[in-house]
């Protein structure tokens, strides 16, 4: 089982934050939209990943688990 | 289309004469029309006209269930609304759940160079409405819904279809009448579903599955209208009779909405399979490309397009689908770029408006077509467009990004040599036909028109009674 960030682009309102915390899984369009990633958060990230998600100002990111 | 006295929508009981009501019926095997009645003009069908076309409502009754849905199967009926899902599967799925299902039926056609659910609905509202019923029999379902767009005549007719088969006791489901605004969008199932529970028609992110959970959190079968008039017909008379017309792994008739090269709009059914040289008369007038599934669709050149049939396995290999039934024979006089533009323009417009990347990039992609519809355009907005149609794809709630840039696209790769000479400062439309050109000896650039492909609601040069 994996563990990966979405984006709900529809709450998203491109404040930027999740790019700070999480450069390893997060860039930013040219427009401030946030491009995420499909590669999973490894155990290392995992921390980082739960707290881009709390702190998300639209409350727009979730991990979600896939097998 | 039809005088006055016809169009007069309550009542319209016709003497027992009437000349329509002559005709052998669609149930001769492989007579066509099917869906739509027949003569030209077609005599919208009342009641009274419908069942004597096509004989009293099949309800299979009790334990007839599974008979319904195999007989469906065995037709192959594939949904009409777009996406060629195999009705019988979304039907059987339905009836899995825990709860009891909904039953929808999709008019909200809300591409505008589509036509053919109005046209439907307008003409043969009883056949849908008989679709309505059986699938929702079929399904189990005690609540059935149809929705269409506000707005225009057509509301008011299937009222008052409602109100004759009220009085006629034929509905066995009470059908409310549901409309969403007049947007491109609003007939997205997502979008269905949240204004059928009465809030905004705009898709949501991630949805549950319609099939699991759907109205009120039922499992809802969601149908295009003219797939429950393919019911309605299939339960009467059968598989092997629907089968008759289409081909094996694409059975059946479709209705598609076709845009000629000389300006008129047509809705038909056609046999799926015919070719599309006949379809859109490509031989007719000269044609530089043509677009088949509207305008999440795919432009295909006209050299291409001559040797391809009505089909999905026909048109797969040049990348392209039937979708819902939306072709159009883009004439040599008109530049494909500007018409593209247009396009995107619109459609850019027609977002909901939820997404960062599409409300971001919708707008910059119309830009750039524009600015590369226009002579010595600057060629770094070629890069910035296919950058920023990389960059929305995959990134929407909905499937609105992806068409955009699927119908972006693939104007690039067929009107290539177009953007090529428009940085020459010449326009192939321009030295084309008989269109005229514009900017004084030396330049070859078409005379500014109203674009070829519709943007705005109703389809102009179609009899458009339901407007």
């Amino acid at each position: 089982m994996s563990v990966r960030l979405k984006v709900n682009p529809i709450a998203c309102t491109g404040h930027g934050l999740c790019a700070e915390l999480l450069p390893e899984r997060v860039r930013l369009d040219e427009w401030g939209y946030p491009i995420v990633s499909a590669e999973p958060i490894t155990p290392g990230l995992q921390r980082l990943a739960r707290r881009a998600v709390t702190d998300c100002p639209a409350l727009a990111l979730l991990l979600q688990r896939e097998r | 289309m039809t005088d006055s006295a016809t169009m007069a929508l309550p009542g319209m009981a016709p003497p027992a004469s009437d000349a329509s009501l002559a005709h052998a019926g669609p149930a001769a095997v492989g007579a066509m029309p099917r869906l739509l009645p027949p003569g030209a003009p077609a005599m919208p069908q009342d009641l009274h006209r419908h069942l004597r076309s096509h004989g009293a409502l099949p309800y299979r009754g009790g334990g007839g269930r599974p008979g319904l849905i195999a007989e469906i199967a065995a037709a192959g009926l594939t949904g009409r609304g777009g996406a060629a899902f195999p009705v019988a599967r979304k039907m059987t799925a339905v009836t899995e759940g825990r709860r009891r299902p909904v039953v929808v039926g999709n008019g909200a056609e809300g591409e505008p160079a589509s036509a053919k659910d109005k046209h439907l609905l307008w003409l043969s509202p009883h056949l849908v409405l008989d679709g309505l019923q059986l699938a929702a029999e079929a399904a189990g379902a005690r609540r059935a819904y149809l929705y269409v767009h506000a707005g225009g005549h057509l509301p008011e007719r299937l009222r008052h279809a409602l109100a004759e088969r009220s009085a006629a006791g034929l509905d066995r489901v009470a059908v409310s009448l549901v409309s969403g605004p007049q947007r491109f969008l609003a007939g997205e199932e997502s979008a269905l579903v949240n204004r059928i529970e009465g809030g905004p028609a705009l898709p949501t992110f991630r949805p549950p599955r319609t099939f699991e959970r759907g109205i009120g959190g039922a499992p809802t079968l969601v149908q295009n209208v003219e797939t429950l008039a393919h019911v309605a017909l299939i339960a009467r008379h059968g598989a092997a009779w629907f089968r008759a017309v289409g081909t094996p792994a694409e059975p059946g008739s479709m209705l598609i909405t076709r845009h000629l090269a000389d300006g008129t709009t047509e809705v038909a059914e056609a046999a799926i399979g015919a070719p599309l040289a006949a379809l859109l008369r490509l031989g007719s007038a000269p044609v530089s490309a043509v677009l088949t599934g509207g305008y999440h669709g795919t432009w295909i050149r006209a050299a291409d397009a001559r040797g391809l049939a009505l089909t999905n396995a026909s048109l797969r290999p040049a990348g392209a689908a039937l979708g819902a039934g939306v072709l159009a024979a883009l004439p040599a006089e008109r530049c494909g770029i500007a018409e593209t533009a247009h396009v995107v323009r619109y459609l850019a417009a027609q977002a909901a408006g939820q997404c960062g990347p599409c409300l971001a990039g919708l707008p910059r992609i119309a830009d750039a077509l524009t600015e590369l519809s226009r002579p010595n355009p600057d060629p770094r907005w070629l890069t910035h467009l296919q950058r920023w149609a990389g960059l929305v794809v995959g990134r929407g709630a909905c499937h609105h990004p992806d068409g955009t840039v699927r119908f972006v696209r693939s104007a690039l790769t067929v009107f290539s040599d177009e953007i090529a000479a428009h940085r020459r400062g010449r326009c192939t439309a321009g030295t084309a036909g008989t269109a005229g050109t514009a900017g004084g000896p030396g330049t070859a650039w078409p005379r500014a028109r109203e674009p070829f492909l519709p943007t705005a609601a109703g389809v102009p040069g179609f009899a458009q009674d339901w407007r």
